[in-house]
Order: C-alpha cells, then structure tokens, then sequence
C-alpha cells in the first residue's frame, strides 16, 4: 500500500523532481542493525602506534584514517555511534618536527631503484608536523605510538620538556591536555559510553626488535627504573592496566580489550631466514680454518677450566660448508670469556679474544630481524674484503632475537594476555584474541573478498613496510575481529567491512 | 556527414537512461503511450517502428518530433558491510523527429532522427563500486533515411540504411584501493565521441481488414568502433609499478539486433489494441573491452556475457472525442543481463513499464502528443563476479533498486 502512495506522489510530482528507489529495508534506516546492549555514542580508543594507525614506520594522515578504531567508528555509526575524531598529522610523509628539527624519519614507501629492484625506502620530503603545535582536541583517538602499558598512567609523558630526554613521547605531546596529564585521565575525561583498549604490544615489543638487547625486568616493580627496550614486569602491567580498564569502564556501557600477538607472526621476524650466507667449498674451509683452534683447542680448554659446559661448548663451535650457512652471530646470553682469552695460558690479543667472548653461530632456532638484511653478507671495511659480517664479524645481538629470548619474550606476553583475559571476563568486557588471530594469517592466511591475506612481507597484504604495523587492510581486517567480538559479547549486529576495498603497501619513488 | 551528426550530437545533448542494457525504449510519444507498441500500427510514428506502415496512412506530409524527460534513479546497498550509495544522475532527454512524404498512393519517403540508445549513470565519486563505474555517459544517434512501398492492398514493405553517429565517456577507479601518495583514487576516464558506424532497418505489414494490421520490422545490429579514443589517469602513484600514463585507446559498443513482430486490431468502432513482441540479440556483448595504446598499460577486459532478451508490449488506444485520443499501456522487459554479471554501470534486472497518453488535437493539421512512463525494477540482490585483482576474482555484490520516471511531449503536423 505505502508503494502505491509513493507511485501516485510520483505521478503528481512528474517533471519536477525525481522520487528516489527505496528499499524494504535500508541499510540506512535506525533499526537495520542493532547496537545490542551498549552504546557506541562516544567511542574513544586508547593504545599505542596500533591504535594511532601508524604504519610503514611514521603516522602520516592516510594511515590514521585508516586506523583500525577509525574503521570500526564508521561502522559504529550504523548503531548509534557519533563522531570520532583523530589527532591527524599535517601530511603524509609522516615526520615530526620539534622545535624545526626533524626527530621521526619519513615513512617506507615500496621503491623501485636504478637496478630496478624493489623495496622499502624512505620517503624524501621535509615533514611539516611540528610537535609543539598542538592539534585541536579532545581527540576519540587516544592512540599514542610508543606508549608501553605504564605510561599510559604515566603523568608528564605529553610534556614537551620531556621530550629530547626521552622522558615524554612527542606524539602524546601533540594533544595532551596539559603537562602534567596522563593519557589515560585524559581518555576517560572523554566520558566514553564505550572504549578499545590495546597496549602492552611495546612492553615486549621494543625488547623484541632490538633482538633483545635490553632487560628482562620481571621481578622489578619499578617502571621509572626500565630502559627503553626492556621487558615490563608482569605484575606491573597488571597493575597499570586494571587501573586503566577501572578508569575507562567507570562512565561507559562497555569496552573491548584487545591482547598481544606473538612477535613470531610478524615479518619484521619471519622475513630474513636464518640460514642465509652462501659460501662455496673452498671459502668453508679457508673460514674453518681460521677457526680450527677456537673449535678444537679452545672451547674443549674453556670446559676443562669449568668456565662453560660441553653444551655451551657445542653450541659455540662454528663449522661453515659449502651451500647455505648460518652467520656467526654475537649472543649476549652465552658467558662471556673475552677477558679470560686474554690472560694465560691462551694470552689472545685483545681484538680476536672479543671477537670469540660471546660468539657462535646462529641455528634454526634464532630469529633474525629484517633489518639485518642489509647487513649480512657485507664487507663494512672496504680495505677488508676479508671482513665479512655473518662470516668474520659475528651479526650484532640486536639483529638476533636468539631462542632465550625468545622465551622471555613469550612467558611476559603470556602473562599479559591471562591479566586481559582476566579483566575482560571480570568486568564484562569484550575479549579480543589477536594473538591467534595473527597467527592464522601468518601459518595459514585469511581469504578475502579477492584474495588471501598473508603476514609475507611487501606482498602478503597484512603489514606495512616497517614488517611490524600492519597496513590499511591488516587493520581492517583488525577492526573486523574487535567488531565480531563486540557483537558477540554485546548482542550487537554491527556490519563488518570488505577488506579489500582497504589498500595495502604505498608504491612511490621520490616525490 | 560525420560534421554534421557531431553537431546534432552536440546540440541535442541526448543523455539518456536504459532500458534493456543501455537500450532506450523511447522513440514517439504515441506508441510510448500504448506501451511502446506499434510495428501493427499505423500512425506519424511508423517510420522507427515500421517503415512498412508509413505508405499506408492516410496523410500526404506528416511531421512528429518529440521529447521525453528521463529521471532514473539506481539506489545500491550492502548488508554485509553497509555500504550504500545512490545514482545522481541528470536527466535524459531522448529525442525524436519523423519526416514523411506520401509521393503517390504506393510510395512514402522519409527521414527520421532519433536517439534509441543512451545511458547515463553517475554514481557518487569512490563509492564501494567505483573500481566498476563511477560515471557513465553513452549517447547515440540515428539518422534513417526511409522508403514504404505498398506493394498489394494486404501487403507493404518498408526500410532504409541507418547512419549512427555516438559518444561515450566513462570514468572508474583502477581497482578497489589504488591511490595515490595522498590517499586519491587512481581513476581512468575514456573518453570517445564522433564514432559513426551504419546500419539498417526493413519491415513488412499485412492488412488483411481494415481492422487488423499485422507487422513485422527487423533493426540491424551496429557496432560502434572507437578508434580515436582517449585515456586520461588521474592520482598515479608516481612509481614505476604504475605505469599509467595517458593514451589512445580503441574499444567497440555493439548495439545488438532486433526483431518486433505485432499486431494491433481495431474493434467497437473507437478502440485499438495492439500487442508487441521484441526481440533484442544482446548476445553479441560478451565483453567490453579497452585496448590501450601504450603498450605498459595492460588491456581492460570486462565480461558482460549478455543474453537476448525479450520484451512483451500491449497498448489500447480509444479515440474519445474529436479532441482526445486516449491510450495506456504496459510492457514486461526482460534484462539481457545474466547472474553474476550484474554491472553497475547497467544496473538492470526485468521490469515492468506502465504507459498512458493523449493526444490532443489542436486542429485537422495539429496534433499534442503526451504520454508517461513508470518502470518499475523490483529489489534485486546481484553481483558482478567477473572483476579480478591479480588474477584472483573479486564479486561485487550488494542489493539494487532502481525506478524510472519519463513525461513525454511531441508535436505532429500532417495534412
């Protein structure tokens, strides 16, 4: 009956305007979908660079409108939810600028060089983001890159005065509403009728990609106390982050917390393999050969002087062959006996006794950072053609995250994700697992609207060029999940999106 | 020539809408109005429904010309994702002129200009299937030069060569997410117009009474071919990955055959109906395809795999006064568009047409015609599976809903 209305206010409004299709049901109409039990009015986000949608390196503007909490408002706004404003950069280069001096490189854009090989390179420009220019809040996004667990309560982080100590975080410097304020007292000022909260990522993270070069800080209750790359305490993140869950859920009608993926399911780590230094026979042997007194005299010396056991002992011989061999790598986890090789009975000179203190060679087991990829095989000392990095320049432990600290990494990440499982359960919240959901497009792939969505670096589609921080689609395919569990826990029916209308690595040269 | 249909090409300004593909079913406000019925029928409208009628009407010189505002709206949505968008497109305005002269009893001669195929479809700009269309706007125009050549008292031929002269100018996005370094679609617009190609139009007609009049008409396929075309890309990544640069491109439109054979019947003194049956052979668009010129930019193939298709049209026409002739009519169109080759730039599923009109005569040598047209789609859920990324198929689905609304207004002299 309403259609035949609609025909016969058609035919009298002939000629003059033109009556629009409509549908029985439109998407567009309040009611299509459900909000379920919660109320997406004031959607605020709190986390780090994955929460600002910092990508290929930087925060440019692309990117954050690409943010994963910025795909899931859009989708919001089918159920209620309002606007969702970000703390945009001024361009797309992604640079920050403190005081007129740059202190955050460019983005990675996909380049093709002279040679016609493609790869990573930095974007040339001068960015225009000055830190000290603080953007208009309040801000939905409270995302802010860097940020470990205990500073988002950390008060002072936005102070500029901080920042050059590394004291402050420039980024949180850019809109936090003062100071003395701290990120989360500034989220919750918001008075979010819902929120996402996802930190922790940095708190193993920053240990990870420096192949662990910092600390293991389990057991130190003193967060003031850490150093850049180290790994949180366990129960200090479980204190600092009830704290924030009690302070975000005070005002709302629900939230959605979001745990931490494995360093594993990230190209930064599964892209350069292991075993990578191609040698043929008669260069084995000449490296053997160089070694033969560290394998046969010195190592079976160091056992019998009871400084390491015949385990230690095995694992530090090195043995190269003709094909594909794993580089000789520095590994701060093994006892170091550079001092002992230089007192008797071997009265080693200083530099090849340093050379052997914590050496050996890496294995299956040891994950090598991508970044080592321009490093390996090189000779860094062009009068040197002997010194060769992987054959006779053991790789920087930062390059390497060895299988201990692998574990280290992989107990504390474990124990953040049972304290966020934990307070989701405990408050009602929310849980999503993005740990396994990693994991799968890392083992198996997640198929798309057109294509299969892969942690490869460059091609699979999921991580941007800096192989940690995933692209546009890999955050899509991030807000797709947080959306599947809010409409589970909330009995929502908010829609989901086609991430493969979401794009992928930025082809550019120059520009 | 080619001068000349450029400028009526330019002059006219035909945009237009669809009907069967981008067929546009609007060809005389008479026949408009009885369902767009009138291969049987004889009337100032006969020489594009059939030729064969022109001899047989009773009038020496006849002129028709008309017009119709075409308002067509596509509305798009997707459940899944709650994705939507609706068409913003101008108005159509198809367009008619019919010329006979009636040299003796047995010969007619005439021209004809009109405007049976168009479409213009503008989506807004980067909506979710803009890596399909985001605009689209097709014109062509017929110039028929026409013979009717009564033969018997039952029986007269009719059919002249057609010459087309056409334009089109369609703008997408390269794919679902290329952009350039400031997040802008990549998008492509080709752009062709002057295109000319011929054809052909022939009919015969049976009288048998004075009552009932059987015709026949069959419309030649033409295929237009542009070979001076141009490609111009926006938002190019500045990359050699993306070697999009602007180009010559060549690509070919068919305009398929068709075959209508009818009837109308005269009965209770004042009352006519008729009954249409057409044919359209659709078949021959299997593929749009784009070949650039420049050899780094790979060629654009794109599937349409449409069938032939028919359409089913009855009209009545009751000549009420001395002043009013009264019609109305309905058609039943059947979409030449397959499952899973839904495009969006021809959003088209079956639908039903319901016409009505007058004409109104002002004198014995003036006459208004005016008609309407309501089409009618039902909601359609559809897709277009056809589009690939890297060789991997990528569906474009959702739901559709489109209507279309078109007044018509012509004029015919006749004496």
């Amino acid at each position: 009956m309403k259609n035949i209305y609609k025909i016969i206010a058609c035919f009298v409004a002939v000629g003059l305007v033109s009556c629009d299709p409509e549908f029985e049901n439109s998407v567009e109409d309040q009611g299509f979908y459900d909000a379920g039990d919660a109320n997406f009015t004031n959607y605020v986000a709190v986390g780090n660079s994955l929460t600002a949608g910092f990508a290929d390196s930087a925060l440019y503007i692309t990117g954050q409108e690409d943010s994963y909490p910025n795909i899931m408002a859009e989708q919001f706004s089918f159920v209620g939810g309002g606007e969702f404003t970000q703390p945009l950069m001024a361009d797309n280069l992604g640079g920050l600028l403190f005081n007129g001096q740059q202190i955050a490189q460019n983005r990675f854009v996909l380049a093709v060089d002279a040679q016609g090989n493609l790869g990573p390179a930095i974007l040339e420009g001068t960015p225009t983001t000055e830190v000290t220019t603080s953007a208009t809040g309040p801000f939905n996004n409270m995302g802010v890159p860097g940020a470990k667990s205990f500073h988002l309560t950390a008060s002072g982080y936005g102070n500029e005065a901080g920042i050059l100590t590394g004291q402050a975080n420039p980024y949180y410097a850019r809109f936090a509403t003062g100071p003395n304020a701290n990120v989360i007292e500034d989220a919750a000022s918001l008075n979010p009728t819902f929120f996402s909260l996802w930190i922790g990522n940095n708190d193993i993270l920053s240990y990870a990609t420096t192949g662990g070069s910092g600390v293991d800080q389990t057991g130190n209750l003193d967060p003031t106390m850490y150093g850049p790359n180290d790994i949180t305490d366990p129960n200090v993140f479980a204190s600092v982050y009830s704290q924030q869950v009690d302070a975000l859920s005070a005002g709302a009608s629900g939230g959605v917390l979001i745990n931490i993926p494995d360093v594993t399911s990230i190209p930064f780590f599964t892209t350069v393999p292991a075993q990578s230094v191609p040698l043929d026979a008669a260069t084995a042997a000449a490296v053997n050969a160089q070694f033969a007194q560290y394998n046969s005299q010195v190592l079976p010396g160091l056992v019998q002087l009871g400084v390491i056991t015949q385990e230690e002992a095995d694992a530090r011989m090195i043995n190269f062959q003709a094909g594909i061999n794993f580089p000789i790598i520095m590994d701060d986890d093994l006892t170091d006996v550079s001092e002992l090789l230089q007192g008797p009975p071997l009265n080693l000179p200083a530099d090849i006794a340093n050379l052997l203190g914590q050496l050996r060679q890496a294995n299956n087991n040891d994950l090598v950072v991508l970044t080592a990829s321009s490093v390996i095989g090189t000779t860094p000392d062009p009068s040197n053609p002997l010194g060769v990095v992987g054959v006779s320049i053991p790789l920087e432990d930062s390059l390497v995250l060895t299988a201990v600290e692998q574990e280290r990494v992989a107990t504390a990440t474990a124990s953040y994700n049972a304290t966020i499982e934990a307070l989701a359960t405990a408050n009602g919240l929310a849980y999503v697992d993005a740990r396994t959901a990693l994991a799968q497009v890392a083992a198996t792939g997640v198929p798309y609207n057109g294509g299969l969505l892969t942690s490869e670096f460059v091609t699979g589609g999921a991580f941007s060029l800096d192989g940690v921080h995933p692209t546009p689609r890999g955050y899509a395919y991030t807000a797709n999940i947080i959306i599947n569990a809010i409409n589970e826990t909330y009995g929502a029916s908010i829609p989901t999106v086609d991430i493969g209308n979401f794009g992928t690595v930025t082809a550019a040269n120059g520009i | 020539m080619k001068k000349i249909l450029l400028f009526a090409v330019l002059t006219m300004a035909t945009a237009i809408m669809y009907a069967g593909g981008y067929r546009v079913s609007l060809q005389g406000n008479k026949s408009l109005a009885m369902g767009h019925t009138g291969v049987g029928v004889v009337s100032s409208e006969s020489l594009f429904f059939n030729p064969a009628g022109m001899v047989l009407s009773g009038d020496k010189f006849s002129v028709s010309i008309g017009g119709f505002g075409v308002f067509s709206n596509v509305a798009y949505q997707n459940e899944t994702t709650g994705a939507s968008a609706r068409t913003d497109s101008p108005v159509g305005t198809p367009v008619y002129a019919y010329i006979s002269y009636k040299a003796t009893d047995w010969l007619a001669l005439g021209l004809g200009v009109y405007t049976p195929y168009g479409s213009t479809v503008e989506y807004e700009d980067d909506w979710a299937g803009s890596h399909l269309v985001n605009n689209i706007d097709l014109q062509a125009i017929f110039i028929q030069p026409t013979v009717s050549i009564k033969l018997h008292d039952y029986f007269s031929i009719g059919g002249g060569p057609i010459f087309v002269s056409g334009s089109v100018n369609f703008n997408r996005n390269l794919s679902r997410t290329l952009t350039d370094i400031n997040g802008n679609r990549s998008e492509v617009t080709i752009d062709a117009d002057g295109v000319t190609a011929t054809g052909w139009t022939a009919g015969l007609m049976f009288s048998p009474s004075e009552k009932l009049n059987i015709g026949f008409n069959y419309r030649s396929e033409i295929i237009l071919e542009a070979d001076e075309g141009t490609a111009d890309f926006e938002n190019i990544p500045n990359s050699p990955l993306t070697p999009f640069a602007d180009t010559n491109i060549t690509a070919e439109l068919p305009l398929p055959a068709e075959l209508t054979v009818g009837l109308s019947y005269k009965f209770c003194d004042k009352w006519m109906f008729n009954f249409d049956f057409n044919r359209a052979f659709w078949d021959v668009y299997e593929s749009l395809d784009i070949d650039f010129e420049d050899p780094n930019i790979p060629d654009s193939f794109n599937a349409r795999n449409y069938k032939n298709s028919s359409t089913y049209r009855f009209g009545l026409q009751y000549e009420a006064t001395e002043m009013f002739t009264l019609r109305a009519g309905y058609y039943f169109d059947e979409s030449p568009v397959r499952d899973g080759f839904f495009a969006p730039e021809t959003p088209r599923n079956d639908s039903n047409g319901y016409t009505a009109g007058l004409t109104f005569n002002v004198s014995d040598r003036f006459q208004i015609d005016a008609s309407f047209l309501y089409l009618h789609f039902n909601e359609v859920d559809a897709s277009y599976d056809a589009y690939t990324e890297d060789g991997v198929a990528a569906p474009f689905r959702g739901t559709y809903k489109s209507n279309a609304f078109s007044p018509g207004l012509g004029l015919t002299y006749k004496m």
